[in-house]
């Protein structure tokens, strides 16, 4: 024990400089390994948590008597999913038993994306990738090779960049998805909303969904409080154009004409502070700028908004009302993928303000203030200083991102003249980029002007078939992986450790990124020989072991504070420029743009055009599960819906297949089938994302249903932080593909 | 003892987790199920409701399947449980003709199999594994004989309806409304 001690000591001074005490330390710790970690094979049931989607549910997977994978349950301690996943986390067995997975490292023979591969041994494959990287970081530097991650593989990666001297890391969960939210949270809370996040809907009284269709898209905790809170009688308020699941549930919902939200929110806030509503003592006590913002709203009525919103302004008080009585215990939820229309920031700054004057942030039943058990690092040299990063492709621009863009990525991939260095290789670990970023035409033209470009995936995705070298990974179910942290209520940690070995020739992410590193003269950075011992030296810290957690699964800590909720007695400081929570923004004014929000309008669907609007289903997670066996029997094509009177209009029918065309005069590539139906708006059609897939290797789903992202060519981009706008689309129907040139 | 199962159509969302649990769990084939969803629309926008089921077998006191099961493979279990018994099933079919709900299958085994309320779970006092998975926890499960159970309490507390009652099966899956 006193060699952790002492260990803990380097780790702490050094930084992770690597000295003899820690090689004998590390010796010290690999022999106690042995001893305090399980064998998977001998184990009837071994913790995981799913890598379907971001929620990272806690869970146990079964095996079969034949030693196969049977089940993966919930682990009933997980605070995300409470013993209960979701049902693509249920049908996650059918990531390890897809027969069309990557099987084997492969090698492009031959031109980009014509996808003659030749079968290559690992070495190979690394080889090459080191050997590309090396080639770019001499003749460009290492910031010009960027990784796109999705999911725990990245965490390796990303720390083989910036060992490697590249802090071009993106995962498009930002810029494509939450990014908006996390900056308007930021600049009025100081405090973004994370994940997951961290909405107490549990004991809310009211809960105000604006275009999130909790129930179905399944963030499982969210979705199982949203349903204790029905119980208890809260009230739901829906604002979407489509009668979604959600909306259904709820007492009131607000068919809003779409991309108008912004208009209904600051009538909402205008209601609420001209009736006296808000929470006097909290705005008095906790806010910056509340006569600012009750000056700015005073034309904003509602029945300035009914023309905008078409929602009728007794409708916009009646609900109003309804939050005030429920305030603290309120939630005006600020969605998860929000990057909407171009101007996101700005209208979940208004989310964000109405939340602040109902008082709810950090209240019972409003937002709750969560608590992350931060591991240490394993000890490693420091990384280098980059000498370039994505920014300096963009002057000026998005300052308020806080993350790097992979739309800016991939722009910045592009040669143009004002940049003396463009992003010369890309490497993507479990990121389908062809589905994920809007704007096809454009993403493959950074591709084409690629030296390098790497994937890691489980499955044969579109992106796939443009890479010079492909990586096989391993499922979750046959891997360990970085440990789950994570906020929550109290902090807790999840391990995720291999039920089987892998299948065919795939490896685990973190070994790739040690191999890759090997090969770069990086070593130093991965000093662990194994991942078992990175990860008991981690939960070592900690004072759990690797043992530990092949036991439970899931451990629980203490909170560091006793501060779930705001206590009234206390004051309060904000991580904001003047310590209080800004509802006028300091940051926004300071970059140049309203500190407080304002309604602008948006382009509308020019004759015989419907908004394009695409959410998710409740049994898919992107593009990841179109072709997992268990989930494609749930639902293996997505359709459109339509409604009635417009379906009427055009002569189609229930089913019948149409193709689709844009503002663009882009064609889908495979036709949709129609759900004509009263539960959407005449001016929108909808769609669930993820579907109409072209790559031949991925049986099940190749060509059902269409691609939303094919649909989306014109990105609005927030310029306050980057974000790319994909709901500005327009469609139009064909019945035939062949006319689409003819018409357009 | 009378196993029954009620399902909170204010709560379910829909999203077949209840499906894809009971394949897993009872090594259903791809593309057969012994449970599914339905989804009911009413009205004209904007006035609109949507109904939300998980439908299964219904496991009736009354049974058609059971009655014309010529080889009684089909029969009632413990706490009114409707099983088949795969070997003594000769797959004719009647009682997938004979069942108003549609509630079963041919199995490509050779046999016809349907919902069983997990009794192998229930055995070792865990609950169906469509009830243990359900994110949103609105299926619950239990003997009506005891008033005590889950099941016996949330009949009580709250409206409820059972499908085509006028087939004179009396189902025992019941849907809150
Ligand atoms: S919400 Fe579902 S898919 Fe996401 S991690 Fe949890 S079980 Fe897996
Ligand atoms: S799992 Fe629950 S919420 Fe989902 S469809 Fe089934 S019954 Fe409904
Ligand atoms: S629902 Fe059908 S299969 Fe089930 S007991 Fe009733 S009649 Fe038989």
């Amino acid at each position: 024990m006193t060699s952790r001690r002492d260990f803990i000591k380097i780790a702490g001074v050094s930084l992770g400089g690597m000295t003899a005490g820690g090689k004998a330390a590390y010796q010290a710790m690999a022999n106690t390994l042995e001893k305090n970690s399980l064998d998977p094979t001998l184990l009837n049931r071994t913790p995981t948590y799913c890598e379907v989607c971001f929620w990272k549910c806690a869970g146990w997977v079964y095996k079969k008597p034949d030693g196969d994978i049977w089940k993966i349950t919930g682990n009933p301690d997980d605070y995300n999913c409470n013993g209960r996943f979701c049902p693509r986390g249920t049908g996650g067995v059918g990531m390890y038993y897809d027969e069309d997975r990557l099987q084997t490292p492969l090698i492009r023979e031959g031109k980009r994306g014509s996808q003659y591969y030749r079968k290559a041994t690992w070495d190979e494959a690394l080889d090459k990738v080191a050997e590309g990287m090396k080639k770019i970081a001499q003749e460009h530097g290492p910031e010009c090779v960027a990784l796109f991650n999705h999911g725990s593989g990245g965490t390796y990666f990303g720390h083989l960049m910036k060992a490697f001297g590249s802090p071009n890391i993106a995962a498009p969960s930002y810029a494509q998805c939450r990014g908006p939210r996390e900056v308007a949270f930021l600049a009025t809370f100081g405090e973004g909303v994370e994940s997951p996040e961290r909405t107490d809907i549990r004991d809310t009284r009211c809960l105000v969904l604006i275009g999130s269709h909790l129930g179905e898209n399944m963030h499982n905790g969210q979705v199982q409080e949203m349903s204790d809170a029905i119980d208890k009688g809260a009230t739901i308020i829906t604002v979407d154009p489509r009668f979604s699941t959600a909306a259904g549930k709820s007492k009131f919902w607000l068919p809003i004409k779409p991309a108008t939200d912004l208009a209904l929110l600051l009538s909402w806030i205008h209601v609420i502070i001209n009736e006296g509503w808000y929470d006097k003592d909290y705005v008095d006590k906790n806010t910056f700028g509340f006569d600012l913002l009750r000056e700015h709203v005073q034309n904003m009525t509602p029945e300035w908004a009914y023309g905008i919103t078409t929602i009728a302004p007794h409708i916009i008080r009646e609900t109003a009302r309804e939050m005030a009585n429920a305030s603290p215990a309120v939630i005006i939820h600020p969605g998860r993928h929000v990057t909407w229309y171009g101007d996101d920031s700005q209208r979940l700054r208004a989310v964000a303000i109405l939340n602040a004057i109902l008082g709810s942030w950090g209240r019972r039943g409003g937002y709750y203030n969560p608590d992350t058990l931060k591991l240490p690092e394993y000890p490693h040299p420091p990384f280098p200083t980059p000498q370039r990063t994505w920014r300096e492709a963009f002057p000026g621009k998005y300052p308020l991102a806080g993350l790097a863009l992979a739309s800016g990525l991939c722009d910045a991939t592009i040669p143009a003249l004002t940049r003396n260095c463009s992003i010369k290789g890309w490497i993507v670990d479990g990121t389908n980029l062809i589905e994920t970023l809007p704007n096809q035409k454009n993403t493959i033209e950074a591709i084409q002007n690629l030296d390098l470009l790497v994937v890691v995936d489980t499955m044969p995705m579109e992106i796939t078939g443009w890479a010079d070298v492909i990586l096989p990974e391993c499922t979750y179910l046959e891997r360990y992986d970085t440990v789950r942290t994570g906020p929550h209520r109290q902090p807790q940690l999840a391990l995720r450790m291999p039920a089987v070995a892998p299948r065919y020739d795939t490896k685990p992410a973190s070994w790739m990124a040690k191999e890759l590193a090997k090969r770069l003269g990086l070593e130093a950075y991965f000093a662990w020989e194994s991942i078992e011992e990175l990860i008991d030296w981690q939960l070592k810290q900690v004072g759990s072991s690797l043992a530990e957690m092949q036991r439970i699964g899931v451990k629980t800590f203490p909170r560091k504070y006793d501060d779930l909720y705001f206590n009234p007695a206390e004051s309060y400081e904000f991580n904001t420029s003047t310590g209080k929570i800004e509802l006028y923004s300091n940051e926004f004014a300071n970059a140049g743009f309203d500190p407080i929000p304002n309604y602008t309008p948006h382009e509308e669907p020019p004759p015989g055009f419907y908004r394009l609007n695409y959410g998710r289903g409740p049994a898919h997670t992107f593009s990841r599960t179109s072709n997992n066996p268990n989930l494609t029997d749930i639902m293996d094509e997505n359709v459109l819906w339509i409604n009635p009177k417009v379906a009427q209009e055009w002569g189609i029918k229930p089913g019948q297949e149409i193709w689709l065309k844009n503002q663009d005069g882009v064609v889908s590539q495979f036709p949709i089938k129609a759900r004509v139906t009263e539960r959407i708006r005449w001016d929108s059609v909808y769609m669930v994302h993820g579907f109409g897939h072209d790559d031949k290797r991925l049986t099940r789903c190749y060509g059902k249903g269409a691609s939303d992202t094919r649909m989306i060519t014109k990105v609005h981009i927030d310029p306050v932080m980057g974000g790319t706008g994909m709901r500005g689309n327009f469609v139009t129907f064909l019945f035939e593909p062949e006319t689409m040139e003819a018409k357009s | 003892m009378r196993y029954a199962m009620a399902v909170d159509t204010k709560k379910c969302v829909g999203c077949s987790d209840c499906v894809v649990a009971c394949q897993t769990e009872n090594h259903v084939p791809i593309g057969y199920c012994r449970d599914w969803v339905v989804e009911v629309t009413d009205g004209t926008y904007p006035q609109l409701e949507i109904e939300l089921r998980s439908e299964r077998c219904n496991h009736c006191n009354n049974s058609p399947c059971v009655r014309c099961c010529p080889t009684g493979a089909s029969h009632y279990s413990e706490g009114g449980i409707v099983l088949v018994t795969p070997n003594e099933c000769i797959g004719c079919g009647a009682c997938i003709a004979s069942c108003p709900y549609d509630a079963r299958y041919p199995h490509p085994d050779g046999y016809v199999d349907k919902c069983t309320f997990c009794i192998h779970r229930i055995k070792k006092g865990l609950k169906p594994a469509c009830v243990a998975v359900c994110p949103t926890r609105c299926m619950y499960f239990g003997d009506l004989d005891d008033p005590k159970s889950e099941v016996s309490e949330v009949l009580k507390r709250r409206k409820h309806k059972t499908l085509i009652p006028e087939a004179g099966t009396s189902p025992q899956l019941y849907f809150l409304i």
